[in-house]
């Protein structure tokens, strides 16, 4: 037996990769760390504002909702898919909610009536998925349209509003008192849930496994097609009570509420170092990179940056951090010695890069001189 | 059931066979969808079947074609631009503010103008893919918010209004010298320009080959990431050129200019038969998928459907759409069998 570890142990010494004492703090989710010190760091000197426990309490509770459906984004993003409905989702079963509110119906009632909708909803995207077998992207853009225009028809141009207190408080209210928002709680309670069963289940080992190669999983008798319907209806799920939140958040529901949120979503997630192909990501990089994209874009407020103009700065970070780890690869892998063509090419988008933003400058000065 | 002699079986057998021959061609497929939906439209309105509301559909989709088609030849490479909206946005932001400085303007110059800016900000995504091995989806999402970003920073959150704009660009989009809007006639001739640059040029079936086997083109002799390079530009360009059509058409350049657009050319695209996988893909099936989402919007009105529920409506066709083409095609792989 014990010569038996022994020559296990030989084999992964010769076959395993070398790994210096480095390549621990090499993680992604180091660099996060790393990012947000920077980030709180630079936003402590540039605002007094910044660390005071009362605003940061009241900004945490604007993301829950993208955390709430990042959760189970990470899980489809790990399996190779994408899911692009989630925020048209959370704005149907939101509405759903204040349509039949606003009949008359029990605020408890209705909300469980949303959360089932969008559970059907994240279903239907799992058996167009995983039975039919349409490309993920293809369903999930089909009913991006097809669940904001339930929203809609659901309200129409109205809004709903005069939810009770008791409803608010899920969007509003603190835990016992203290700072901590009750979505905050929520989101922390789920993600480690979520995370749980990423890295400490054999569901979650199907998970990459499905990412790294879906063809060799489904051979290997995982039930593949099950796993993808159990996940995308998770994703509704998450996606309806995130909206549940948003609505008791704001106190009101209106059909267009998070258009757009879905990007926000895959960004967190992509940002967290959950590889788009699928195969690699974490649960705690995924949670660092909202905390990171929080903190960002709090300060950016605080420094009043309007929130589009904020998303300059979310979005360079998203490409950045996919870009500069790969160049740095690249450059290591193929020596030092960089040619002449690629320098002159190099020398050409400078200079297109440049001759762009001189245009850009010098084409609004006057009109906006003149406002 | 007695007539079924072996002739008349025969006959009716390779009628099957033609019949699913014919919808075996994606457009066949999608034209007959698009004919039992006039078909349907028309017994409930019949001012749908009149020229003008065909010019009006024309007119509609124009835009959405000549975006559609630079979406779809993104798309044969296995990539995705997601910027297209963004830099519709920004790119129309920049020459409404251009145009109105220079009211004299030739009205041509603000064309080049607009796709000259529009391959620039293409040239940026093309370069963060090929270069930084940026997954194309990440790539443009990342671009679609800083060029989103950049509209606001530029305007500094002003709108263009129509006033400001001259007569001559407005009419840019809505002249009809020559029988047909402008704009139609210039999506038809963007339409035939692409067909022949991936049907009949080198480059164009290098797109192809690409896209199908990204790994084998290089072995061909196929420079695979000047093709990438390329169609992110064509994108951008193409994306440009319907920037100055869009302000001229709506007459007015505003902050969310486009805002959502992207996944409409992407719908279009897949309508029409484009694989999201890479690889497949035809000029014709594009601008019929593109006609029949415009089909789809401007019968939604003609029947008196209410507006909040026509955005449902086309999602759930669109739904239709692709699920009864996937059933098609594998009734079509078992027959063959």
């Amino acid at each position: 037996m014990s010569t038996h570890t022994v020559s296990e142990s030989n084999l992964i010494n010769e076959y395993a990769p070398k790994r210096s004492f480095l390549a621990f703090f090499q993680r992604w989710e180091w660099m996060l760390v790393g990012l947000i010190l920077v980030d709180v760091f630079i936003n402590m000197r540039l605002t007094p504002y910044f660390l005071d426990a009362r605003n940061l309490s009241r900004t945490s509770s604007d993301f829950m909702e993208i955390g709430l459906m990042m959760l189970p984004m990470v899980f489809i993003i790990i399996t190779g898919n994408i899911d692009l409905s989630v925020a048209s989702n959370m704005g149907m079963s939101a509405s759903f909610m204040g349509l039949l509110h606003n009949m008359g119906v029990n605020i408890w009632v209705a909300a469980g009536a949303a959360l089932l909708l969008g559970t059907l909803g994240g279903m239907l995207n799992g058996y167009l998925v995983s039975k039919v077998k349409l490309p993920a992207l293809v369903v999930t853009l089909g009913t991006y349209a097809f669940y904001r225009g339930l929203a809609y028809g659901f309200l129409g141009d109205q809004a709903a509003r005069g939810y009770p207190e008791a409803f608010t408080y899920f969007g509003q209210g603190k835990v016992f008192q203290t700072l901590i928002p009750f979505s905050v709680a929520l989101f922390l309670f789920l993600a480690v849930i979520f995370g749980l069963v990423l890295h400490r289940t054999t569901f979650g080992r199907y998970l990459f496994s499905i990412g790294n190669n879906e063809n060799a999983t489904n051979y290997s008798g995982i039930p593949v097609a099950k796993i993808k319907f159990i996940i995308y209806t998770l994703s509704g799920f998450m996606a309806s009570l995130a909206g549940l939140i948003l609505a008791a958040r704001f106190g009101s529901t209106r059909p267009d509420n998070g258009t757009g949120l879905e990007l926000a979503v895959i960004t967190a997630a992509v940002l967290g170092g959950v590889d788009i192909n699928g195969g690699k990501g974490s649960m705690l990089g995924a949670g660092l990179s909202l905390l990171l994209i929080g903190l960002m874009r709090f300060g950016m407020g605080l420094m009043n940056i309007q929130g589009q103009v904020q998303g300059i700065a979310i979005g360079m970070l998203l490409i950045l951090s996919i870009l500069i780890p790969s160049v740095v690869r690249s450059i290591s892998a193929t020596g030092k010695n960089i040619n002449w063509r690629s320098a002159i090419s190099a020398l050409a988008f400078l200079l297109i890069f440049i001759l762009f933003f001189v245009f850009f400058f010098w084409s609004r000065a006057a009109v906006i001189a003149s406002v | 059931m007695q007539n079924s002699t072996p002739a008349t079986q025969s006959i009716r057998s390779s009628l099957s066979n033609l019949l699913w021959t014919l919808v075996r061609y994606r457009e066949a497929g999608i034209s007959i969808f698009i004919l039992l939906l006039v078909f349907v439209v028309t017994l409930r309105a019949p001012s749908f079947l009149t020229m003008d509301n065909f010019n009006d559909i024309l007119l509609n989709i124009s835009i959405l074609a000549i975006v559609a088609l630079a979406q779809t030849m993104v798309l044969i490479t296995h990539g995705i631009d997601l910027s297209v909206s963004a830099v519709i946005g920004l790119v129309g932001m920049m020459v409404a503010f251009v145009v109105k400085q220079n009211p004299e303007m030739p009205v041509i110059l603000a064309v080049l103008l607009g796709m000259t800016l529009g391959a620039v900000l293409g040239s940026f995504n093309g370069l963060i893919i090929t270069r930084g091995n940026v997954p194309p989806i990440i790539a443009t999402l990342g671009t679609l918010s800083i060029y989103r970003g950049l509209v606001f920073f530029y305007s500094q959150g002003t709108w263009i209004n129509s006033f400001e704009l001259p007569k001559n660009f407005k009419m840019l989009s809505k002249g009809t010298p020559l029988g047909l809007p402008n704009m139609v006639i210039i999506a038809i001739l963007v339409a035939l320009a692409v067909y022949y640059f991936l049907n009949h040029t080198r480059t164009g079936r290098d797109i192809y080959a690409v896209g199908t086997n990204p790994d084998a083109a290089p072995f061909a002799g196929i420079r695979k990431e000047r093709i990438i390079f390329l169609v992110y530009v064509l994108s951008g360009l193409m994306a440009g050129l319907a920037a100055v059509l869009w302000i001229s058409r709506f007459e007015s350049a505003q902050t969310n200019t486009g805002a959502g657009f992207e996944l409409q050319t992407v719908a279009a695209s897949v309508v029409g038969g484009v694989s999201t996988a890479g690889g497949v893909g035809t000029v014709p099936g594009v601008l019929l998928g593109a006609l029949l989402l415009g089909i789809i919007q401007n019968s939604l009105t003609l029947i008196r459907i209410s507006p909040f529920w026509q955005l449902a409506a086309q999602g759930l066709l669109i739904l239709i759409a692709v699920i009864s083409d996937k059933w098609i095609l594998s009734r079509v792989e078992r027959t063959k069998k």
